[in-house]
């Protein structure tokens, strides 16, 4: 990424002002592109993403559908085949289940069926993952469900400047696009440069240098990771901080090649261990760097129990200290 | 103690034969009027209809033939419903666009879809494979009612294009249950769509009889929607081309969706795996026997005088000519090559499926260079 020049193009937003300002972009660049979802027109969605686009797009542009998950992917599906690029909005992580089948079966498939004759160029957004203290549903990370299914591809936004442009690259992306945002970073400000050159949607990023121990995540996380580096610099220790930013595909060879120089690797993430992303970075990681690595591959992420109450959430998230927890454990192997 | 979960009588036993039902040509070959249903065609076009009927019927008795031969590891047979199906299929315009299940196979040939494109999935060989746009008939869909969706969201595209077009999206019985068609009814409603939800009613969802998938007579459930609902004579070809015609018309001038329960029967099995006999009654088949799609017109044509001796003869001939080409194009269609399969996963390259095929192929040369070694 270019760094943000103070100029003309550049203005401090929030995640959901770059993301609301990206997905105007894309609506005034592109007629076809259509917003879909529940309580985004007049309401502006209920994390204000969507704010003002019905008032300047029009009803048929910005669509406040009926309240049926399915219903809304499964249009979005015919939309898209009668040539639109749908955007749809599942209002909060935990909801959208209902859809599954229609993003799973249907969704996924369509273009493999088909023999490549149709693309079906739909993006989910998915507002994703806890820590803002809400009830139950309204707090998860179902990523592993999505990266797991071949025919979509998956991607996570961890500061304003990815959201802006990730968001504009995957509608542009003629497959479909599981893009996950980390609900509890929506109102965390950065410099945006809207004249920047963005980096490609699908690679990795490392978002601080060091050389004793590979940390990587995505989404929430990233920003959790990079506080943990700040402080084990400060014991004299440089973690090396990658933001995945795609789950599928995932850009295993900067890991790798990350992984090779410090032998060291921790993964976090706040979906539950167990089978979920650094399970897979762990194995595929451990077969590219085996004889590089100076102990296993180790996981931090959320436990094996449905998400916990918001008045625990803080000891079943992945925090400052667990990720310094595992980066020792890693270290004194 | 069992629960009564049936409570009772279900709505009384519906034998279709209610005054709702929409009729034009009776069992017996009689011609009879609606007040809102008319059609008005010329010898060839019945003939045309009639060549479809007889067609379509020796295609699916192929299927079932190379099914039973192993040539195919499934069929999904529509006997019994061709005239639903090519009554629908014969009100469409080119720019319509279709949305079926599974076992679409005479609204298939009326688009102008190959015949032996349907089998490809049936064989195995692909998973659909056509080019949807080609003939604006979308693949099919065997996940029950997922479809609609598809359709109304189609429709919601047309409508934002403008364009003359309109959607049939096909369904069943046992589909009316299903979530996803209830709210392609609910979107299609508040949206408008320009749609025609097309629900062959074929009595049976595998096993289970209507009874248990509905406590009103199907076509009632539109009203509760907000759009109309009709109920047709599944076998009588001429009313499924009529209704059909009107609700697309309707569609096109804005008025939004319309159901049409196509009240018929499914004479053979769910699919070649199944076993009716488990379930229902051999009476129950010889009822609608007398009811069948073909029969009452040929027997129309008989009266009428429509058609040549030389007519059915040719339509014999031809008729035995499509089961040959069917049988031999199954027979000769090719196994994919494996390295297919990761050939369409993503429009556009995906790292992780280039690296597996790299590897699958990577894998496989390895044992010809064992076998070039002198194995």
């Amino acid at each position: 990424m270019a760094p943000a020049e103070s100029t003309g193009t550049s203005r401090q937003m929030s995640m959901v002002q770059a993301l609301n300002t990206g997905l105007r972009k894309s609506l005034e660049s592109d007629p076809k592109v259509l917003i879909m979802g529940e309580d985004i027109g007049k309401l502006g969605g209920v994390f204000r993403v969507t704010d003002g686009l019905q008032k300047d797009f029009g009803e048929d542009r910005v669509v406040d559908t009926p309240l049926a998950e399915s219903g809304i992917v499964g249009t979005a599906i015919g939309l898209a085949l009668a040539g639109y690029r749908p955007v749809v909005e599942i209002q909060f992580d935990g909801f959208v289940f209902p859809a599954y089948d229609q993003i799973v079966t249907q969704l996924a498939k369509m273009h493999a069926r088909s023999l490549g004759y149709v693309k079906l160029p739909i993006v989910i957004r998915i507002p994703f993952g806890g820590g803002i203290g809400a009830v139950e549903h309204h707090s998860e990370s179902p990523e592993a469900y999505f990266a797991h299914t071949a025919g979509l591809r998956v991607v996570s936004c961890s500061n304003p400047v990815d959201a802006y442009w990730m968001i504009q690259q995957a509608i542009a992306s003629d497959d479909p696009v599981i893009f996950l945002e980390p609900k509890r970073r929506y109102w965390t400000k950065a410099e945006v440069d809207t004249a920047a050159t963005p980096d490609p949607l699908y690679g990795s990023r490392v978002v601080r240098p060091g050389g004793a121990c590979t940390v990587v995540a995505y989404g929430p996380m990233v920003a959790t990771c990079l506080e943990a580096a700040a402080a084990a610099a400060e014991e004299g220790r440089e973690l090396e901080v990658i933001d995945l930013r795609s789950l599928s595909p995932l850009d295993f060879d900067a890991v790798e090649k990350s992984v090779k120089r410090t032998g060291h690797l921790v993964v976090v993430h706040e979906a539950p261990s167990f089978l979920g992303i650094g399970a897979e970075v762990a194995a595929t990681i451990t077969e590219r760097c085996f004889y590089h690595l100076e102990a296993p591959v180790l996981r931090v992420g959320g436990y094996h129990t449905p998400y916990p109450p918001s008045r625990v959430e803080e000891d079943y998230l992945p925090d400052l200290d667990r990720v310094l927890d595992a980066v020792d454990r890693s270290l004194a192997w | 103690m069992a629960v009564d979960s049936t409570d009772g009588t279900l709505f009384p036993p519906d034998s279709g034969a209610g005054p709702e039902l929409i009729q034009l040509l009776t069992p017996e070959g009689e011609r009879v009027e609606h007040p809102d249903y008319s059609i008005d065609l010329s010898d060839d076009e019945y003939l045309g209809l009639y060549r479809d009927l007889v067609l379509v019927r020796r295609f699916d008795a192929e299927a079932t033939a190379l099914q039973r031969q192993g040539e195919l590891g499934l069929w999904a047979s529509l006997l019994g419903q061709e005239a639903a199906q090519i009554g629908s299929g014969r009100a469409l315009s080119p720019n319509d666009y279709v949305f079926p299940t599974y076992r679409e196979h005479g609204v298939a040939w009326c688009r102008g879809v190959d015949p032996l494109n349907l089998l490809g999935m049936f064989r195995g060989v692909n998973h659909g494979g056509w080019d949807p746009r080609e003939n604006n008939f979308q693949l099919y869909t065997i996940v029950i009612g997922a479809q609609t969706l598809h359709g109304v969201g189609y429709a919601m595209g047309v409508q934002r294009d403008g364009s003359d077009g309109a959607v049939v999206t096909y369904f069943g019985d046992g589909a009316s249950s299903q979530g996803d068609v209830n709210e392609a009814f609910t979107f299609a409603a508040v949206f408008n769509a320009p749609v025609v939800f097309f629900c062959q009613n074929n009595q049976w969802a595998i096993s289970e009889p209507t009874e248990r998938q509905m406590k009103v007579p199907l076509y009632r459930r539109a009203a509760g929607f907000g759009f109309p609902g009709v109920r047709v004579d599944g076998n009588d070809v001429l009313a499924c081309l009529a209704v059909t015609r009107a609700a697309l018309a309707r569609a096109r001038r804005g008025e939004g969706p319309m159901l049409i329960e196509a009240f018929t029967y499914r004479m053979g099995a769910h699919t070649t795996s199944d076993d009716p006999t488990r379930y229902r009654s051999n009476a129950e088949l010889e009822e609608w026997r007398l009811k069948d799609p073909i029969e009452r017109l040929k027997s129309y044509l008989h009266k009428q005088g429509i058609g040549t001796p030389e007519f059915f003869a040719a339509l014999e001939a031809e008729s035995e000519e499509l089961g040959k080409r069917v049988r031999n194009g199954v027979r000769t269609m090719p196994d994919p090559d494996p390295v297919s399969m990761f050939a369409h996963v993503y429009a556009d390259s995906h790292t992780l499926v280039d690296r597996e095929r790299a590897e699958f192929e990577a894998y496989h040369a390895s044992f010809v260079d064992a076998g070039e070694d002198g194995h």
